[in-house]
Order: structure tokens, then sequence, then C-alpha cells
């Protein structure tokens, strides 16, 4: 017995769709299996897991909390991966765009205006731009590969920050602690009362850029150079597209996005900066992306999805003494089921017995 | 002095040479796998395991060794049989051998490890400078270079290694003369994944005995840079792991050689170093191109 792979004459509307429904599917049995492995009840796993989060208001509080920084990074990342360049330095991007837009706050904290908001969130976007483009730069002058190049100044910016607020931006009244200074009013991002769940604005700038994302997509000749480089670089070249560009501006865009998606994570929930300031968002996006199937509306859900997980970790970990750990392992999984199932969309998957069907058919 | 330098580049470059001649085997045969990373972390906690709870860091080393096969695994059968895209799987690969080491390990943090005997051949060993960095290693220094020459006699002498390297440059003509390009890949895949998991377990059983989390620290992206610096060959492979080693330690001897950075620059060197040998290396564009496997990366379809 072995798969057999019968391409599609033609790609499967239908499995489009479903394929991340049933990467999902599985995850959740996944999910049932390690449970159970561990001696625990599967079914209250799965419940406390996927469905406790999504019953309070306080719970869908968090998951929009969680969700939008996900949702930002993404969006820019599928830019990245439908034009082919692989960008998985986003953890890196942004926290420099974090210590950029840091800049003002700390360094001028009685600068107590209106106009900080804009500039810091300016900065911020600047900085993660700028960071980024330094592998699409190497990418297009050298021929550098951008996937482990991108990934090394990850290290790179974890160590810098780690540098700044045990050295030069430690606060002189944080008692030692690795911290910057707290911010000003200006440079907070407030939540407000939206029919009882409390949110700020960087969960609307999410949407915003959904809808944004969509339209530039489907709708501008941005998007179509975008589609037509990432599937026929040829076919680009023909048409007069730059490959070379588009290296260059879908990396300064993901990395803007990256460096304001860490920055309004600072600015709305420690306020200040410290050695660690995001649990992984950057790398956890580019698995939003795939479930998203690189498309914006997609990666809102997907997006929910993984914050989901995110909750549900901590969910069975009180509730269950499981290790929130296990988040992590099952957003792996949920990765592989994404890809694996993909394959659905281009070929149908056939069980053979003992021969492969060329030999039957000789027979 | 020197002497201390060069024993801990050796130990700081074998994780690092074992991890990247199993993956340039893998990349040999037209398979880019990007989860080193996840492979080598694997291969950390089980052989972290395995030395504790029998008491024997050989036998650590082997249960790591199977590990890091064992997670190749998914990434063969995904990438291979399901023809899924090679970097994003190999992504999925590193954050999934993250997520799961880390849940398994969760019990062994703070546990002492039981460190890998170094060689102590009485006489030889005693000789001064040449015999400690000569005479006085652990098996697992002795085994990374007999493994860097079989893989370069079977690479490049043996009629295997031609396969190997026929389907990795055209599958499709290697294909249509008979040969199993999946079957072949498969084992490439398994081969890297065990030399990964060697190279993992060789952290937490040699270099420091301890399971830290996420202890493979980016030696596993280390490596796959390695493999382009080599341009697919296994003796620079070694050159290459060796510098690395010289750069990764000299963190921990600076302050003896007077300089007098910051420890966190000093950390960034070996990733900042990594950048600058992969951009000087891709300048050389002919010389690169040459080796790469022409194939790298590109999934295999039969067609019927």
């Amino acid at each position: 017995m072995r798969l057999e792979l019968v391409k599609r004459p033609e790609m499967s509307r239908k499995m489009m769709l479903l394929s991340p429904v049933i990467a999902v599917g599985l995850t959740v049995i996944t999910a049932g299996i390690v449970f159970a492995l561990q001696g625990k009840d599967p079914l209250q796993g799965i419940y406390l897991f996927f469905l406790d989060p999504l019953s309070s208001l306080w719970g869908l509080e968090q998951l929009a909390i969680k969700a939008t920084p996900l949702v930002l990074i993404a969006l820019g990342l599928s830019f990245c991966y439908l034009s082919n360049n692989w960008n998985i330095g986003a953890e890196g991007q942004l926290t420099m765009g974090a210590i950029a837009g840091s800049i003002l706050p700390v360094l001028a904290p009685e600068f107590d205006h209106w106009v900080v908001f804009p500039m810091v969130l300016l900065m911020a976007a600047a900085g993660g731009a700028a960071y980024a483009t330094i592998p699409a730069a190497l990418k297009v002058r050298f021929g550098t590969s951008e996937i482990l190049t991108s990934l090394m100044l990850v290290y790179c910016a974890t160590l810098f920050l780690d540098w700044l607020v045990r050295g030069p931006w430690r606060s002189p009244t944080g008692y030692n602690f690795p911290i910057t200074v707290d911010f000003n009013s200006a440079a907070v991002l407030n939540s407000y009362d939206i029919g009882g769940v409390y949110l700020n604005f960087s969960t609307l700038a999410a949407v915003i850029a959904v809808l944004a994302f969509t339209v530039l997509l489907r709708m501008t000749l941005k998007g179509f150079e975008i589609r037509v480089i990432g599937q026929s670089p040829r076919a680009g070249a023909f048409a007069g597209f730059s490959a070379r560009r588009m290296t260059l501006f879908t990396f300064a865009l993901s990395g803007a996005l990256a460096g304001l998606a860490g920055m309004m994570v600072v600015m709305a929930e420690i306020q200040k900066l410290q050695p660690s300031i995001s649990p992984g968002y950057g790398f956890t996006a580019i698995i939003v992306a795939f479930l998203g199937r690189l498309n914006p509306l997609g990666i809102l859900v997907a997006g929910i999805v993984i914050a989901i997980s995110y909750l549900g970790g901590e969910a069975i970990q009180t509730t269950m003494q499981i290790s929130s750990k296990v988040a992590t392992v099952l957003q792996g999984m949920l990765l592989f089921y994404v890809l694996a199932c993909d394959t659905l969309i281009l070929y149908r998957i056939r069980l053979v017995g003992g021969r492969s069907s060329r030999e039957t058919a000789r027979a | 002095m020197l002497e201390a330098i060069i024993l801990t580049v050796i130990t700081a470059a074998t994780p690092l040479l074992l991890a990247a001649t199993g993956e340039l085997v893998a990349e040999r045969s037209g398979v880019l796998n990007l989860g080193v990373e996840g492979m080598m972390v694997m291969g950390a906690v089980g052989g972290f395991a395995g030395a504790i709870t029998t008491g024997s860091p050989l036998f650590g080393m082997a249960v790591g060794m199977l590990a890091g096969a064992a997670t190749s695994l998914v990434f063969a059968f995904v990438t291979l049989t399901l023809v899924a895209n090679q970097v994003a799987s190999g992504l999925a690969l590193t954050m999934f051998g993250l997520g799961l080491s880390g849940l398994i390990g969760e019990s062994y943090v703070g546990q002492p490890g039981i460190k890998l005997p170094s060689l102590s051949i009485p006489g030889l060993t005693d000789l001064p400078f040449v015999g400690p960095i000569l005479f006085g290693q652990d098996a697992m220094v002795y085994f990374s270079f007999v493994l860097v020459a079989a893989v370069s006699w079977f690479l490049f002498r043996s009629r295997a290694g031609l396969v190997l390297r026929a389907i990795g440059d055209n599958h499709g003509s290697a294909h249509a003369l008979g040969y199993s390009v999946i079957g072949v890949r498969y084992l490439a895949v398994i081969f890297g994944g065990a030399c990964a998991g060697l190279g993992g377990a060789y952290l937490s059983v040699a270099y420091t005995p301890l399971w830290v989390e996420n202890m493979t620290a980016g030696r596993g992206w280390v490596a796959l840079a390695l493999v382009v610096f080599a341009s697919w060959l296994p003796w620079r492979a070694a050159l290459g792991a060796y510098l690395f080693g010289a750069v990764t330690v000299l963190q921990f001897h600076a302050q003896a050689l007077g300089i007098g950075l910051p420890s966190q620059y000093l950390a960034m060197l070996p990733y900042l170093a990594t950048v600058v040998v992969l951009v000087a290396i891709s300048g050389n564009r002919r010389k690169t191109r040459f080796n790469t496997p022409a194939c790298l990366g590109v999934p295999f379809v039969p067609d019927r």
C-alpha cells in the first residue's frame, strides 16, 4: 500500500476553501491524542483549548489582543511569500521597530504632546522597514539567501534590545531591573469600552489593514505584479516587472508592519522596553500567513484561530495542569497539516496496492 | 591560553560539523530541509533524556540520533510524498521541534546531565599542548571527522553517491533511468536528520551537559549556512565549522584577550559572521553555482 498523487486538470476551488478547515480538524484530533497521552480527558482538553476562550467577554478581548499583532505581521509576510521572498525574520523587525519607536518616549520622557503618538508609530514602521531592507538589499545586490540572513538578524535584534535595556537605556529609577523608563501618556495606547470588551486602536488598525491589503492585492497593478512575479518570475520580467524592486518593496512593507505591530504591543501592554517584548509573534505570524492561504481575509480568520491556541494553552495549564507548551507543538503541527492539505488543491490522493499504476497498466 | 581556546573551538565546532554534514547529503539529493534547528533540538532533548535515564552518554547520543531521524521523517513525508513546499515545511519542522522538545524536556530543566568522557591514552594525552588537543577529545570529535571522510568518499567515489548526486541535479533523468528519486531522497533526509540529532545530542551531552529550552540557539541555521559556505563539499564544511566554532568561542575568551565589547555584541558575532560569510560566498556566483544541486528545493512528482 502506498500513496499516489494524481494531478487534477485544474486547481480545486472547493479544496482551496476546505484545506485549512481539514487542517484545523486534524489539529483538534491531534490535540485530543496529546491530552490523552498525558493521561487527561481529551474532550475536556479540547473544549478548554479551543472553545473556552470564545465563551466569555474577557476571552474575546484577549483573543483580539493576541490576534492583532499576528494579523498585522502576517499580512506583510503574505506579500513577501506571494512574490517568492522568504522573510522569516519578522520577529527581529518587530524588535527593531519597537526600539526605533521607543527613542522619543525613552530619551525625551518629558516631551508629553499629542504629536509624540504619530511620531512613535512612524519611527517604529521606519525602523522595522529599515531592518527588513538589510536582507532584501543583500539578496538583490549579492544574491544572498534571504531566508538565512533575515533569520540571523533576529538574534542580533534581540541581543541589541537586551544590551539597550541593561545598558544605556536602563531606567535610573528601575531598581537595576533591565527596563527602560515608563512611557509618558502621549505614547500609550488606551483601551476603550466597546460593548463590554476593552480594545485599543491597534485592533482597528489591523482590520483596516486587512481591507487595505484586500484592495491592494485584488484591484491594483501592484497586487497583480506581486502575484505574477510569484507565480512566474519569467512572465513578470516580460511584463516589465522588476523582481528586485519587488523584493525591496515586500520586505520593507512587511518590516514596517512588523515594527508597527511590535510597537503597539509595547504601547498597549507594558509601556516600556524590557529584554522580551513578544512571545514569538514574528514566528507565529508565518503560520498565520500560510493558514490564511496568503489571502488578507483568510489571514484575519487564521489570526483568530492561532490566537485561540495561545489562550487555550493558558487555559489548559491553569485548569488541567497540562503544560502550555502543548500550544507551540500544536501550532507547528497545524502548519504541517496546512501544507500537506494544500496538496489536495493540485492533486487527488489515491491509495494504491503493491504495484504502481504504470506497472499495472503494462500488465 | 592558546590550548584552552583550541579545545573550546573543537567542542563548539563539532555539533555544527555533524549537522552540516547531514544537511549537505540531503541537499545533494535535491532536498532543502530548513528544519535542521528543529531536528537538532529534538536530538538535544533525546540525547539528554537517554543519557540520564540509562547513565550512558553514548546511549544518549544514539537516542539523540534516532530522535533527529524520526523528526526528519515528518518532513520527508510532507515534502516528498505530499510534495508540499520545502521552505515552508522546513520552517514548520523547526517550530514543531522547538515546541515538542520544550514539552518533553520540561521535567529535565535544572537536572545535572552526564558528560561524554574524553579519551585518555597514558603517555600520549599527557604530552604538552598536542596531547590534549589530538588525543584528549571525546569520541564524537573523532567520529565527526570519520563521518566527513565517509560522506566525501560516498558522494564522490561510490556508485550510490553518484546516483544520489544525479538525483539532486536532474531528478527527471534519474527517474527515467529507473532510479527511485523519492526513495533515495527519503534516505538522504533521514540521514540528515540523524546527523542533526547527533549534533544536537552533542550539545546536551558533551558541550554543556544540561537541558535548556531552545538550547540550540540558532546552530541549526548556522549549519545550513555552512552548507552554502562549503559549496556542498564535505571537507570545506569541516573547515567552515571550525571557523564558526572559533567565532563562537571568541566571546568566552574576549575578556582575557582584552576586547572590551559588551557581552551582547560578542554574542552577536556568530550570527553576523554567518551573514558576512553568506554575502562573501554569494558574491562569487560562478563558483557557487557550479556545485549547487540543480534540483535543490524543486518538488518531484513521477509522471505516468
